[in-house]
């Protein structure tokens, strides 16, 4: 237990220690909610959506929290070549314990950094439907976090340097974000994009995010949970078994 | 004679085409302070982590306090503590936190850790910096943090890679001071590397001199000496190993050409 409080702390302590990491995090879900949110609010009002800019509040809450917790699930690089994992890693605590503690840090930070998020959208006019829901909005939330903070940890597990890092973000958050039902609503796709967006884990984030706060879930928010249980699951034991075979 | 807690046998490690280490054979006796030289790319630092579970040996065995780090790198996790010859401490995080966070990793009981955390960085005399972040620390004063937070705590064997590198004599001295006394009071075993030949000479019990991945000599320093007929270890290792000066880590032709001398050999 100590060992997983431990690297958990550090992980917080690193995250609001860098006032920069926090706010240049948060450039890019704010401009995205204010400009989508008011820039096709109007048109969405018009087509007889209700309120985008509250619809569009959890697609942003979980963009920047799988932002945040991919890049924490990739700190394993830095800590690589600034020499600190070395010093985790022939400590004689069992690798998975070391993995889960650095995860759940890594999650919380990200929770952390949506729940800004999540106030930055109410002060601009987004509602939130019950306010006794917001621990299940949370719980939606911690449980993408630490999907991709897992995934993350995998990536720069077998990674050898931060070269790839514009190819993963590219390549593989961007879509996920864009196909996961974050701008728009999952009813009426074309057949492609509902599979597509069916497959990406994300979008039952996503759509549990918005069911808790909105009170409209398209998917329905048990199926939510029961899928994204499952595949943060088998994630964290994907991250923490490439984690445990890292040679220095 | 005291038991063996450190065997290794034919042991090999090749990256790719270059043969770091070539087929070792050597121990270490429990409670011993061993000294393992060699010049830089010679094989110490690699042999140190396939010792240490950082990295699997392509060839050969290796038992530390009776457990093989391949199969059962828990184990032996659990019989050692380590000094890195490159950093490894969080310049985010203030050199108390370091300290700490290795005294829980190491299962170190909260008021002895106090105690030590206290004691050793004083004797690194960092402890009215101990709540400053590592980062603002110069090059020296991160290495004595490095050195204080491996001597933690206690451990069966101790892994000194280059541990006193870029120190002034005077914190040297009072390290080795407090290192011999851990052997000397707890019969800790000292592993060790270092390019300081003279200290190598004043605290080692026994010498491995390793070259282009092979072991060439083994013995206490007074055997060294009078096997390569020289007055100074400095002089019996500079016999064993030759005048060229090494390339640690070359472009693809010093390393064609390293292979290529061994080939000859």
């Amino acid at each position: 237990m100590g060992t997983i409080y431990i690297l958990w702390q550090r992980q917080i302590k690193r995250y609001l220690r860098s006032k920069a990491r926090i706010l240049g995090s948060l450039g890019q879900p704010i401009l995205f909610l204010l400009a989508l949110g008011f820039g096709f609010g109007p048109t969405f009002a018009k087509a007889g959506g209700g309120d985008y800019l509250s619809f569009l509040a959890p697609g942003i809450i979980a963009m920047s929290i799988i932002f945040t917790a991919t890049f924490s699930g990739m700190e394993v690089i830095w800590d690589r070549q600034f020499g600190f994992l070395k010093e985790t890693l022939v400590a004689p605590v069992s690798r998975v314990k070391i993995m889960l503690g650095r995860t759940l840090g890594g999650a919380t930070v990200a929770v952390f950094q949506g729940l800004i998020v999540l106030l930055i959208a109410m002060l601009a006019g987004a509602q939130v439907g019950n306010w006794f829901m917001i621990p299940v909005a949370i719980l939606f939330m911690f449980l993408i976090a630490l999907l991709f903070t897992a995934v993350g940890t995998a990536i720069a597990s077998v990674l050898e340097d931060m070269q790839g890092f514009q190819l993963i973000v590219n390549f593989f958050i961007m879509p996920l974000f864009f196909l996961s039902g974050a701008l728009f609503p999952l009813d009426a796709l074309p057949g492609i994009i509902t599979l597509i967006v069916r497959l990406n884990p994300l979008s039952y984030g996503v759509d549990g995010i918005r069911g808790a706060l909105t009170g409209t879930s398209a998917i329905g928010m048990p199926t939510d949970f029961v899928v994204l249980i499952l595949v943060t699951g088998f994630f964290l034991w994907v991250g923490s078994y490439l984690f445990s075979k890292i040679q220095m | 004679m005291p038991s063996e807690i450190i065997k290794v046998k034919n042991l090999s490690k090749s990256f790719g085409k270059l043969c770091a280490v070539n087929d070792i054979t050597f121990s270490v006796k429990k409670g011993e302070v061993f000294a393992f030289l060699g010049p830089n790319g010679a094989g110490k630092s690699t042999t140190i982590k396939m010792l240490t579970t950082l990295l699997n040996p392509t060839k050969g065995e290796i038992t530390l306090n009776g457990f093989s780090p391949i199969t059962n790198p828990n184990e032996v996790r659990k019989s050692f503590g380590i000094i890195f010859q490159d950093p490894s401490v969080d310049e985010e995080l203030t050199a108390y936190e370091n300290m700490e966070i290795h005294g829980v990793l190491y299962n170190v009981e909260k008021k002895l850790m106090k105690e030590r955390i206290e004691q050793l960085l004083k004797i690194v005399e960092l402890w009215d910096r101990k709540d400053d972040f590592v980062k603002k620390f110069s090059g020296g004063m991160k290495r004595r943090l490095e050195i204080a937070r491996g001597l933690l705590h206690h451990p069966k064997i101790l892994f000194l890679d280059e541990p006193t590198i870029g120190l002034d004599p005077q914190t040297r001295n009072h390290i080795w001071d407090y290192i011999k006394d851990l052997n000397k009071k707890e019969g800790i075993t000292i592993f060790f590397t270092t390019h300081y030949m003279d200290e190598a000479d004043r605290v080692a019990n026994r010498i491995a001199v390793i070259d282009h991945g092979k072991i060439v000599a083994d013995g206490t320093s007074k055997q060294l000496k009078a096997k390569t007929k020289t007055k100074t270890l400095e002089d019996a290792f500079i016999k064993l190993t030759g005048y060229t000066i090494r390339e640690e880590e070359g472009t693809g032709s010093t390393l064609m050409r390293m292979i290529h001398t061994r080939q000859r050999r």
